[in-house]
């Protein structure tokens, strides 16, 4: 035994010992605090930034007014159709990645050989790492010049199309759909292979064939995690800000496909750069109703998690 | 005997061929486009990156593109981020892993971690903006960023110190205290080096979301461009140069992209990608040698 042991030996405690210890005790108590902290602080200072601009304009004038004039003499903030376009671009993105992500996770679980799902699974890693202003360069670089041919084409006889040169609604949702991807992916494949094989093993034996297995028996028992995933994803597309910033054309309009539209978060980033006064406050107000949104969806998720969990026991 | 209904013969279900032919296209779509995306921004942008671009800074004057100071930023903001979120995600994971009790507070402090890592960045962007900004006055500088982007990778950080610890088997620290170790000796001696692969993944993948942070940072950190000023000074002065560094606005790679990409430059952009594509891989590359060295260690 060496010497060193001794300080640190139950023969010896002494005060500072215990002093040390209480001390220990202390700081990590104020990190775990920290992240109360941080949220609280956020939420307040969400609502000191976002609710000025909601006294000032009116409620119902931001919340259901349909023009966006902040720099017009006589200014109108209506942020109406900015809520839509995330509500529907969102809903658009999910509706097209979801379904390709659970297949996929399908078939990374349970269909492709050993070694196949060891390439494609780091690959679906990868995919999650990429920054989203890479998404936005592809987007705006290769997305936008096939969708304003798209448009040239759908709108061949129309006189009244105003042309976004292919940066509109729809290039923001296929961006958005292959940047949840990952994520879908990710969580709905480990949720596949935490179905107890007993389950698998059953419907098998019932005579069901692998494909009716894994629709009518394994994806329906791993729902939880597939519901988890669709709810992330949800909350990655609602949240998105650069990747769609300069694909999605920078006019607030009604969120129909073809139409140049702003998200909520692609409202705060492309304004937040020069405004001033009320319209600085109206864009802290974008930012509050957004903030509103994750919150829903983060108790939503909360929730699901909770009940998983309880599930499993 | 009715053979189309015996399970001696194989019946072909057009459904199972049509949903199994979904599942191969849905697979091959997202590795598709996931080659697609990595080759394309390589094939694009990999013309544009050199020696010059990477070592120098933009000059109108001597008519060059570099990215020397966007890295450099890069470098500043992954560094002050670690240095404050590292100590507190460590010690949060300490508390609830070893001293917390399951309660109000528990569930309190996962909600919350859970619920700062769904926040999106542009939100974190409007706080760092008016709290770090407006309350305590900091101008547009790589601290504030660095102090918005700690917020945001602060759950990684406690997640994965967290699953760390909970592998920890309970005989380490029953061993530990029947010896008659104290709590904080047995966490500094026994625990923290056991868990040291599970931080140090969470400190990797806090530096990819620093890398590839955009949003959070444009209204925290701007977009300067330049290199510390050390030529010609002393060591005294180049160590204060370096300290002012972090008080002066700056760009990082993902940043500078984003301006870039805006103006419609698109090589310069590509070029950034392709070294932020390489950045990713790298960091991807260093957590798969980690998990497989950590992986039989673990196993003992």
């Amino acid at each position: 035994m060496e010497m060193k042991t001794i300080p640190d030996s139950v023969m010896r405690s002494s005060k500072s010992k215990e002093t040390v210890e209480i001390i220990a005790q202390i700081i990590f108590t104020v990190c775990a605090l920290f992240a109360i902290l941080a949220v609280m602080a956020i939420t307040a200072y969400m609502m000191i930034g976002g609710t000025p601009a909601l006294l000032k304009v009116g409620i119902k004038e931001i919340l259901f007014g349909t023009v966006w004039k902040p720099t017009a003499a006589e200014p109108q903030y209506g942020i109406l159709y900015v809520i839509l376009t995330s509500i529907v671009g969102t809903a658009l993105a999910i509706l097209i990645g979801v379904p390709i992500g659970i297949l996929s996770a399908v078939f990374l679980a349970e269909v492709a050989p050993k070694r196949l799902a060891m390439i494609v699974k780091p690959a679906v890693e990868l995919l999650a790492g990429i920054p989203s202003v890479i998404y936005g360069l592809l987007g705006i670089y290769l997305l936008n010049p096939l969708m304003y041919k798209l448009e040239l084409f759908v709108f061949r006889n129309s006189t009244e199309h105003q042309y976004t040169g292919g940066a509109n609604l729809l290039s923001a949702v296929l961006v958005l759909a292959i940047m949840i991807l990952p994520t879908v992916i990710n969580i709905s494949e480990t949720s596949i292979r935490a179905v107890p094989v007993h389950i698998k093993s059953a419907s098998l034996a019932l005579g069901a064939t692998h494909i009716q297995t894994i629709f009518k028996a394994i994806l329906p028992a791993a729902r939880s995690g597939v519901v988890t995933a669709v709810v992330l994803g949800i909350g990655r597309a609602i949240g998105e800000a650069m990747a769609i910033s300069l694909v999605s054309g920078s006019s607030v309009n009604l969120p129909l496909p073809f139409n140049s539209v702003r998200f909520l978060t692609t409202a705060i980033v492309s304004e937040m750069g020069y405004a001033q006064g009320t319209h600085r406050q109206v864009l802290f107000t974008i930012g509050l109703v957004l903030f509103v949104f994750i919150m829903i969806i983060n108790i939503t998720l909360n929730k699901i998690l909770k009940k998983g969990g309880a599930e499993h026991e | 005997m009715n053979k189309s209904g015996s399970i001696l013969q194989k019946r072909s279900r057009p459904v199972d061929m049509l949903l199994r032919s979904l599942i191969y296209f849905a697979a091959f779509l997202s590795v598709a486009l996931l080659l697609g995306i990595i080759g394309y921004v390589f094939y694009k942008g990999i013309g544009s990156v050199s020696w010059t671009f990477l070592t120098t800074v933009t000059s109108a004057l001597k008519q060059t593109t570099g990215i020397a100071g966007n890295i450099v930023n890069t470098l500043y903001i992954i560094l002050i981020t670690l240095l404050i979120a590292t100590p507190l995600g460590v010690g949060a994971a300490i508390y609830l892993n070893e001293y917390a009790r399951p309660g109000r507070l528990v569930s309190a402090i996962e909600f919350t971690t859970e619920t700062l890592s769904g926040i999106p960045s542009v939100i974190f962007g409007l706080f760092g903006l008016i709290f770090f900004g407006n309350t305590l006055k900091l101008g547009y500088s790589l601290l504030r960023g660095a102090l918005t982007l700690s917020i945001m990778v602060l759950p990684l950080i406690t997640r994965n110190t967290q699953e760390a610890l909970r592998t920890v088997p309970d005989s380490y620290r029953n061993g530990a205290l029947g010896m008659g170790a104290t709590k904080w000796y047995m966490i500094r001696t026994i625990l923290l080096p056991s868990a040291m692969p599970g931080i140090v993944t969470g400190i990797i993948l806090a530096v990819g979301r620093i890398v590839g942070e955009s949003a959070a940072l444009l209204f925290t950190a701007g977009s300067g461009y330049l290199l510390p000023k050390l030529a010609g000074k002393g060591l005294g002065e180049g160590i204060a140069a370096l300290g002012n560094k972090a008080l002066e606005s700056g760009g990082t790679l993902t940043v500078e992209l984003y301006l870039q990409m805006q103006n419609g430059r698109y090589d310069t952009a590509f070029g950034i990608g392709c070294v932020l594509i390489i950045i990713v891989l790298a960091i991807n590359l260093l957590m798969k040698v980690l998990a497989a060295k950590l992986q039989p260690e673990r196993q003992r």
